[in-house]
This record gives C-alpha cells, sequence and structure tokens, in this order.
C-alpha cells in the first residue's frame, strides 16, 4: 500500500517536472490564432470593422468579442475561411459594416492636389508618396483600397477606381447550369 | 524498339483530321496590317523597346524578355509601328491586351542575319540558351512556356531520355503533322542541338498511328542526318496521348509525380514545331515569327494549313481558306476538346495559335446540363486518374481545399470528363473556375501580406518617432529646469535687494525675541510700586477683554 502511494508520488513528481520544463521550453510566443486570423483578413486596415485595423479586429475575434462577420473588404470568402478555421457557423456579411463591392484603388486628381500631406498621414500602408507643397501620387500596387484618404482630403482630388480588369487577372466564371450543382 | 505501356482513361475520337491534311502547307498572304500582342506565352510581360513612327525589320525584336520567365516578341515582317495600344486578342476572356501595330511595306526586309550553324557544337550551354531565349522560342504545343526557361530548369536534375512530341492527338488539327511532312529535315536538326544542350542518353519522336506517313518521312530523314540514340515511335490514336504525362507514360511507363515535373524523373517534352523553332533560331537566324495554323472545321470553305505571320488577322485566313459556310456559327482556337471560342475573327495570330476550328450551327448548340446521376462515366475516362465527380461537387461549392486535397492541379483540362457526361454538366469550366479562384486567392494572400508589412512598418515607425519627440521633450524640459536652478543658485548670492530684505527681516525677528524678554528694572520694587504696576496690567487686561467683546 505505502509502496503504491510513494510509487505514485514519484511518478507524479516526475511528469509535474516533465510538463513544467517543457511548458517552459516550448513555449509558444504570442497568440498562434490571431496570427492566423489576422493571416486571413485582407489587411486593407480599413476599420470597417469597426476597429483600428485588421489586426485588432483579428485579436478581438480571438478574444470572442467580435464576430466573424465584419470585414467587407474580404468578403464572403473571407468569412468562409474564417468559419473553417475556428470552426463556427459561416455567418452573412454584416450590412452594418458595410457591402462587399469590387477591389479598388485610388487615384489622386494631380491636377487639383495641393500638397497638403493630410492624405499621406492618413494612408495605413503607406502608399502615397509626396512632400508639403509637392504633388501626392498613389502606389497603384501597395495601395488596399480602404477609403481612409478620402475624408481628409481638402479638395476632394482623391478618387476611389475600380481594378480594371485584364486578360492576366480574368477569372473563369462558375457556369450558368451552377444551380443544378450539389451543395457540400 | 521499346514495348509501350498505356495511360489509364481517355478517349477514342474521330479525328477529322483528313480535310485540312490532304491539302499542302500553303503561305498565308502577307497583310497590310499586323497586330502583335506583346504578352503571346505564360511568364512575365516583355518590355516594349520600339516607339510609334520607328520603321522596323523582318525578325527585329521590338519587345525584349525582363526576365528568364518570358519571351522576347519580334516584328514579323518590315514595316512602320504605327500604334502601340491595346487591341482585342484571342483569350476566353474576350478582353483587351497591348499590341503594337505594324503597317508592313511589302518589302518583307529582314534584319541583318549571322546564323551560327554547325558551329552550335562548340558553343557552351549558357550561350546555347541564350540564343533560343533570344529568338523567343516558346513552347509550340499549346502552353508556350518559354522554352529556355524549361531548359534552364533542367540543369539541376540530367535529363536522360528526351521526348519529341509529335501526337497531335486533338481532333481536327494538323499543323503538327504537315510540319513533319514538310520539315522533316529541320525538325530532326532541331532535336540535335536539343540533344547536344541536354546530352541526353536517348530519344524518341512520338507520332500518333493515324499519320503514317509523318512516321514514315522522320524515319528516313533521321537516316539521312544520322541522328543517333533517336527513334520515332507510333503510338497508339487515343485522346489525350499528346498530353506530356500521358505520352511519358505511354512511352516509358513512368508517372510524373504529382505536382513534379517531367524533369524529376529525367525527361523532357518538347513539341516538333518548337525543336524547328530551335533550328531557325540556329540554322537560319530567325526568330519566332511565324507558325503553321489549321484552319478547318465544318463551316469553312476550304480547310488547309498556313505559314502564318503572327499578328495576321485571323479573318484573312479565313478568305485565304475561300471563306465560311453559309451556316457557320462559331470560331473556336485550338481543338473541339481544348480550344476556346473567339468573339470575332478580327483578332491576331499569336504563337499560341495552332488552329481555327469554325463551328456549324448543330456543332454550337448546346445542351442544357442535368444534375449529376453520378454513374462514374467521368473518372472512367480521366487521364489523370482523378475524381472529376468529386472535383466538381468542391469547385462547384467552392470548398477549394478540399477540391486542392483531391489534386485540382492534376487535371489538364482535356475535356474528357465533360465529353462523356451523360447529363452534359461542363464539368472542366468548374475546374477552371476553382483553379482560376485558387490562384486569385493566391494572389490576394501574397498581396495582403505586403501589405501587412507595410502597416507594421508604419505603425513601428510611428511608434519610433513618437518615442523620439517625447525624448526630446524630456531632454528639453530637464534642461530648462537645471538652467532655472543655476539662475537661482546665482541669485542668492548677489541681489543686494534681496539681501537688504533679509536683512530687515532678521532684524524684525531679532527684535520680538527681545521683547519677548522679561522687562527690566523689576528687582526690589516698593509695595506701592508693585500695586500700580498691577492695577496698570489690570487695566490692560480690561481693555482687552473690552476690544474683544466690541469685535464680536
Amino acid at each position: 500500500m505505502i509502496t503504491a502511494l510513494i510509487i505514485l508520488a514519484i511518478l507524479a513528481a516526475i511528469f509535474g517536472l516533465i510538463l513544467g520544463y517543457s511548458a517552459i521550453r516550448f513555449k509558444v510566443e504570442g497568440d498562434p490564432i490571431v496570427d492566423q486570423i489576422d493571416s486571413i483578413l485582407p489587411q486593407t486596415q480599413c476599420g470597417q470593422c469597426t476597429y483600428p485595423g485588421c489586426r485588432p479586429y483579428a485579436q478581438a475575434i480571438a478574444d470572442g468579442e467580435a464576430p466573424i462577420n465584419q470585414c467587407p473588404p474580404g468578403g464572403e470568402t473571407t468569412i468562409l475561411q474564417l468559419a473553417d478555421l475556428l470552426g463556427v457557423e459561416p455567418l452573412e456579411l454584416n450590412p452594418e459594416n458595410g457591402e462587399e463591392s469590387v477591389a479598388t484603388v485610388a487615384v489622386i486628381d494631380e491636377a487639383n492636389c495641393i500638397g497638403c500631406t493630410l492624405c499621406i498621414q492618413a494612408c495605413p500602408v503607406d502608399a502615397i508618396f509626396g512632400a508639403a507643397k509637392q504633388m501626392h501620387t498613389v502606389i497603384a500596387d501597395e495601395c488596399t483600397g480602404c477609403d481612409l484618404c478620402l475624408p481628409p482630403c481638402p479638395v476632394d482630388c482623391i478618387d476611389m477606381v475600380p481594378l480594371k480588369t485584364k486578360t492576366t487577372n480574368w477569372k473563369w466564371s462558375l457556369p450558368e447550369s451552377n444551380k443544378t450543382a450539389p451543395k457540400a | 524498339m521499346t514495348t509501350l505501356s498505356s495511360f489509364k482513361g481517355g478517349l477514342v475520337l474521330d479525328g477529322h483530321k483528313k480535310m485540312s491534311a490532304s491539302q499542302p502547307l500553303q503561305t498565308a498572304q502577307l497583310p497590310e496590317k499586323l497586330i502583335i500582342p506583346i504578352q503571346q506565352h505564360i511568364g512575365h510581360q516583355p518590355e516594349i523597346i520600339v516607339s510609334v513612327g520607328e520603321h522596323v525589320l523582318k525578325g527585329q525584336c521590338i519587345a525584349k524578355a525582363t526576365d528568364n520567365i518570358s519571351a522576347s516578341i519580334h516584328a514579323s515582317s518590315s514595316g512602320i509601328v504605327t500604334a502601340i495600344d491595346e487591341h482585342p486578342v484571342a483569350h476566353p476572356s474576350g478582353l483587351n491586351a497591348v499590341c503594337i501595330s505594324i503597317d508592313t511595306d511589302g518589302k518583307d526586309e529582314w534584319r541583318d542575319r549571322n546564323p551560327l550553324k554547325e558551329n552550335y557544337k562548340q558553343k557552351d550551354c549558357t550561350e546555347l540558351l541564350q540564343i533560343i531565349r533570344k529568338a523567343g522560342v516558346v513552347g509550340l504545343g499549346g502552353a508556350t512556356f518559354p522554352t529556355a526557361a524549361k531548359l534552364k530548369s533542367c540543369d539541376q536534375q540530367q535529363v536522360e531520355t528526351l521526348i519529341i512530341n509529335g501526337a497531335e492527338c486533338e481532333p481536327y488539327i494538323t499543323c503538327d503533322d504537315i510540319l513533319m511532312r514538310e520539315r522533316a529535315d529541320e525538325i530532326i536538326l532541331g532535336v540535335q542541338i536539343l540533344q547536344h544542350l541536354l546530352k541526353v542518353k536517348q530519344t524518341f519522336i512520338a507520332i500518333e498511328d493515324n499519320k503514317p506517313e509523318a512516321i514514315h518521312i522522320l524515319t528516313q530523314a533521321l537516316k539521312k542526318n544520322n541522328s543517333q540514340n533517336t527513334d520515332v515511335i507510333s503510338i497508339p490514336t487515343r485522346y489525350p496521348t499528346g498530353g506530356e504525362k500521358q505520352l511519358i507514360k505511354i512511352i516509358t511507363g513512368k508517372e510524373v509525380p504529382a505536382k513534379g515535373r517531367p524533369a524529376d524523373i529525367g525527361i523532357l517534352c518538347q513539341n516538333v514545331a518548337t525543336a524547328a523553332s530551335i533550328y531557325n533560331a540556329f540554322y537560319l537566324d530567325e526568330p519566332v515569327i511565324s507558325r503553321i495554323v489549321t484552319v478547318t472545321g465544318n463551316a469553312i470553305n476550304q480547310a488547309a494549313n498556313f505559314e502564318t505571320l503572327i499578328g495576321t488577322p485571323m479573318s484573312e485566313l479565313i478568305d485565304q481558306s475561300k471563306g465560311y459556310t453559309k451556316d457557320v456559327a462559331g470560331l473556336v482556337m485550338g481543338g473541339p476538346m481544348m480550344g476556346f471560342s473567339l468573339q470575332s475573327d478580327n483578332l491576331p495570330v499569336t504563337k499560341a495559335c495552332n488552329c481555327l476550328l469554325t463551328k456549324t450551327v448543330t456543332e454550337t448548340q448546346t445542351v442544357d446540363a442535368k444534375a449529376c446521376i453520378r454513374c462514374g462515366e467521368c473518372a472512367d475516362v480521366c487521364p489523370a486518374n482523378l475524381l472529376p465527380q468529386q472535383l466538381y461537387w468542391y469547385s462547384s461549392s467552392k470548398n477549394f481545399d478540399r477540391a486542392q486535397d483531391l489534386h485540382l492541379f492534376d487535371c489538364i483540362e482535356c475535356g474528357c470528363c465533360s465529353t462523356v457526361c451523360p447529363s452534359h454538366i461542363p464539368l472542366v469550366r468548374y475546374y477552371r473556375f476553382a483553379k482560376n479562384e485558387i490562384w486569385a486567392q493566391e494572389k490576394d494572400r501574397e498581396k495582403s501580406d505586403i501589405a501587412r508589412q507595410r502597416h507594421e512598418f508604419r505603425e513601428a515607425r510611428i511608434a519610433r518617432e513618437k518615442a523620439a519627440r517625447e525624448e526630446k521633450l524630456r531632454q528639453k524640459k530637464e534642461m530648462l529646469a537645471k538652467k532655472k536652478a543655476e539662475e537661482e543658485g546665482k541669485a542668492d548670492q548677489t541681489d543686494p535687494k534681496k539681501a537688504a530684505i533679509e536683512a530687515a527681516l532678521a532684524r524684525v525677528k531679532a527684535k520680538k525675541e527681545s521683547a519677548a524678554e522679561k522687562p527690566k528694572n523689576t528687582d526690589n520694587l516698593t509695595e506701592q510700586q508693585q500695586q500700580k504696576i498691577n492695577e496698570a496690567d489690570q487695566r490692560r487686561e480690561n481693555n482687552k477683554t473690552k476690544t474683544e467683546d466690541a469685535k464680536q
């Protein structure tokens, strides 16, 4: 009886030590689930989800504070991927956050730009180039189409233009007969 | 002769090849205007190096390859560049793309040509690849992948077997057939260049057995040109034997691993037309400026093959085939299985354009798709050993992860499954849709990764600037405080007014202290004196209480 107790106690101590050691040795830095959610979000940093950027929204989802349907730029694809990752039911996009629209890019009407730098300060990804009292321009490849540069512009010289479909980014659509397709 | 293996699935289709193959090869007339798209290959867009108004010579480079996975574009004839703008191109989307328009001057004047000819044997691999690259050679079997890039990728792996693909398995198309019959020597010499370049041990030229004439002519040409370790192999006619992986399976019995390339198992495939254009690059110093185009189908008056300059409008080829029949209803670029419909014939011929297939009204009638009845026919015919029905299921419901688990990207889009489907479901459309979506998602992911990096960098920069500002402010404040303290210290020692005030204060203090001392001359008082003092004190007390009462 006593021997059994002693053996069990020793075993418990050994496993406790192993667990304690591995908890320190193999500690995961940061919160991997936030990183995973963040990698799904489109990184427009537009704030339409009511959080100040994609990572805070990812944090909020991870903490269970926000539902997964508040990202209009990501739309259905992002919602499906988030639902898949988190093992929850996919939701319809919340219309309060906006509607899923085509990808756009900001274009500055360079003739009217007064060089106030306000849009440069607003751009979350440093995609606007220029200096005080100098004309500004958008680096189209880096622009995420977040619309954040529109409100600060005092002369309203920024337009959001839909991305042009070219032969290089054109996609085959689903056939019209998809109504007969099974639902998986 | 090696014993042939076989691949699973596939279809035996009606060839319809006679209508164009029975006609001799014709040369298409020089058009008045050439419209040359600058993106005619898979990979990156080349950089335009001519400007509007410039006179160009035949074979002159007009758009230069930017990197390895890119191909140069050359002027197909001499003339003047009249425009560099967007023009409709042969693409399933029907969209426009950047083209260089050249008004031909009719002289068809060549640039200087300095062919290497046999001297290529003295050159090293890098130089040979450079020549292939400069000539804008791409895979002419249909994929149009830059040939130099494909050959270069074989650097790391030893390629032992070279397979020259002359299968031409799709119905109606006969451009490779006629090329083999007309230019067998050029193909063999081109193959010899490839053999020298890759140092392969054996070479097979694979031709479907429905082209006995081509097989015969090429066998003769092999003997004539003393080709070593090279065999012409007749392979059974079954669609899609011309698929790279299927051809390798038939000839060697080996399977190319999923997601792998033939080079992984020591094999390289090249199309016969690609071999011929390599010959042109070395023996004639001519880049790819023309190709053979089959104009055929049941809605054309005179089917034929045309040696056509790149950039020639398709409508001119149709005219030279004596026009459409009355019941024409559609035009397809490529074959009936893998080709795509064109919106019009006012589009330029490109390096990828192997066939223009005209269709009649009855041929273009489509039947509405019905529900999948799970008969499994599609899986039986799939030459890539996939499960088309499952792929359809997951593609249509946008469950792309599962589709990829089932090796969606091993689908070669041959169209066998769609052809046999009794419910007429356009299966390949679903796979194309799914592939496109997955590629687009990958691109978006890449773009969002860059956006995240830039955003994080910006946040870090703002934080760093804020910290720097605060640090500066703190230092300034400290310095001010220090200065103040120092000034105060100096003032204590020097200011005369302050000293006078302090001296006065000290005097008052001393006076108060002395006033609080005991009154003098109060010793040895008489009784009378003492009484008077007491009375005075009494009065004082009374006064005090009186004033206090008055105050209250």
